[in-house]
């Protein structure tokens, strides 16, 4: 397993969002996590990633202790574990969040240049390597806001491969595509899980995660309500929340 | 006329050279002196800000003129003494940074938290976040509120006449007293609107340097 979520627990001011939250990922899955807004999905994401500290919990990312649960008192990973963590991790935010005064390519080689040492020319090669595979080889020197949402969203991708990551984290990507553009980040995203990588995708779009997924959790207050494989999941609903969330689409 | 005004001119350069001095020093200084301010007062160590938001506060709470009177006339009284141009510099110093910090303030301020998030999951430290990727989109932000600001000390400099120091304006008077005429401040003023002209234009450019990202 390349990612491992035991137990995790998240409460803001008293309220609970996340309830003794609990599962896996592979190498090579792509495992999305649906439900309605404001059950947890994005926190969650947040947890995984350390832009935000659980309350209690373990996960385990490629091996190492992101945050450890030691009978209920939880203790993360030093600052020079941390970093090795998140190179492991990749995340291609909602709205992308790119460096609006840097070039696409800027983007791309700030932080393995920066934060992780790469010299300028093999991290410009790695760069190049994954517009080209991206179908943004034009744009290197292009601007965000010159692109469209779509190429803003593989620019997302490349910047978070370029660390070549295990795990691809996505949050909502087809919240800002045409239906058009879905089969192509659906065919983007099964590249990354054939090439080795896990894939955590964290969406409400139910088609997309009919397409895409291998498995499907369903979130719901806080909790996981089910998690079974995608033919499963969509074969037998017996569940009435999660009967109203997919008929609602 | 002209032979008039070429009399005049060696005092009011003499005048001018003081004025620039002021100007530039306090830019230089209070500048990056305010990106501190900003910090300090952005910081999450609550006596901290409430040490910057005092100092701001009396920053721009007494009028400039008296902070330099404080400081040359009044330390000295408590024992600590300056010459009249430190005694200036500092005084304008410690007013423009606390401008220069709330105009830093409110630039960090109004970007956007996602940049932080995307900073912290690429691995940068807080320093680097700060200096690679908040940094160079504050600049942007703040420009056209610097540029006022900078406009306005150019004016402001008149103010240290009161320690003494014979700047510009300084120099225009005592020309215009002694010949009873008005000619002497006419081309002290012509002198201010160039100094201005050449900053806007510089400020101008600095804009549209900065145009390549939105």
């Amino acid at each position: 397993m390349i990612l491992s979520v035991e137990g995790l627990y998240k409460s803001f001011k008293g309220k609970p969002v996340l309830n003794d939250i609990n599962f896996q990922l592979g190498q090579n899955e792509i495992l999305a996590i649906i439900g309605r807004s404001g059950v947890g999905k994005t926190t969650l994401l947040r947890c995984i990633n350390n832009l935000v500290k659980c309350d209690r919990g373990t996960i385990i990312v490629d091996g190492m202790y992101l945050c450890k649960d030691d009978n209920g008192s939880t203790t993360y990973a030093k600052p020079a574990q941390m970093l090795q963590i998140r190179k492991k991790l990749g995340l291609v935010f909602q709205n992308f969040n790119l460096f609006p005064h840097m070039s696409v390519l800027g983007n791309i080689i700030e932080a393995p240049i920066n934060v992780f040492g790469a010299s300028k020319s093999e991290a410009e090669n790695k760069a190049m390597e994954l517009l080209e595979m991206l179908d943004l080889g034009d744009k290197a020197n292009a601007y965000p806001f010159e692109l469209s949402g779509g190429q803003r969203q593989r620019v997302a991708i490349a910047r978070a491969c370029a660390l070549n990551p295990k795990i691809m984290c996505l949050d909502e990507p087809t919240s800002a595509l045409d239906p058009e553009l879905r089969e192509g980040i659906a065919l983007i995203i099964e590249k990354l899980a054939r090439d080795g990588m896990g894939i955590l995708i964290i969406t409400h779009d139910m088609n997309f995660a009919k397409r895409v997924a291998h498995r499907i959790i369903f979130m719901d207050e806080g909790r996981i309500i089910k998690e079974s494989s995608k033919e499963e999941f969509f074969n037998n609903i017996e569940n009435e929340r999660i009967k109203s969330f997919v008929m609602m689409d | 006329m002209f032979e008039y005004i070429l009399r005049l001119l060696p005092a009011l350069l003499s005048g001018l050279e003081v004025t620039l001095k002021v100007f530039f020093l306090t830019l230089v200084i209070s500048i990056p002196l305010g990106i501190l301010v900003a910090l300090g007062r952005l910081s999450k160590i609550k006596p901290l800000v409430f040490l910057v938001e005092l100092y701001i506060w009396v920053m721009r709470g007494t009028p400039l003129l008296l902070q330099i009177v404080v400081i040359f006339f009044g330390l000295p009284i408590v024992g600590i003494t300056f010459d009249r141009f430190p005694a200036a510099i500092l005084a304008f110093v410690l007013n423009y940074a606390a401008y220069f910090g709330e105009i830093f303030r409110g630039g960090i301020e109004s970007i956007d938290k996602g940049q932080y998030d995307a900073a912290k999951v690429l691995g940068f430290t807080p320093a680097k976040t700060f200096t690679r990727i908040i940094l160079p989109q504050m600049i942007k932000i703040v420009l056209p509120s610097v540029a006022n600001e900078v406009i306005t000390l150019v004016k402001d400099t008149s103010l240290v006449y009161v320690v003494g120091l014979g700047e510009l304006l300084r120099a225009g008077k005592i020309a215009s007293n002694r010949d009873a005429s008005l000619v002497p401040l006419i081309v002290v003023g012509v002198f201010y609107l160039a100094l201005t002209a050449v900053l806007t234009a510089v400020f101008q450019k600095l804009e549209e340097r900065y145009s390549y990202f939105q």
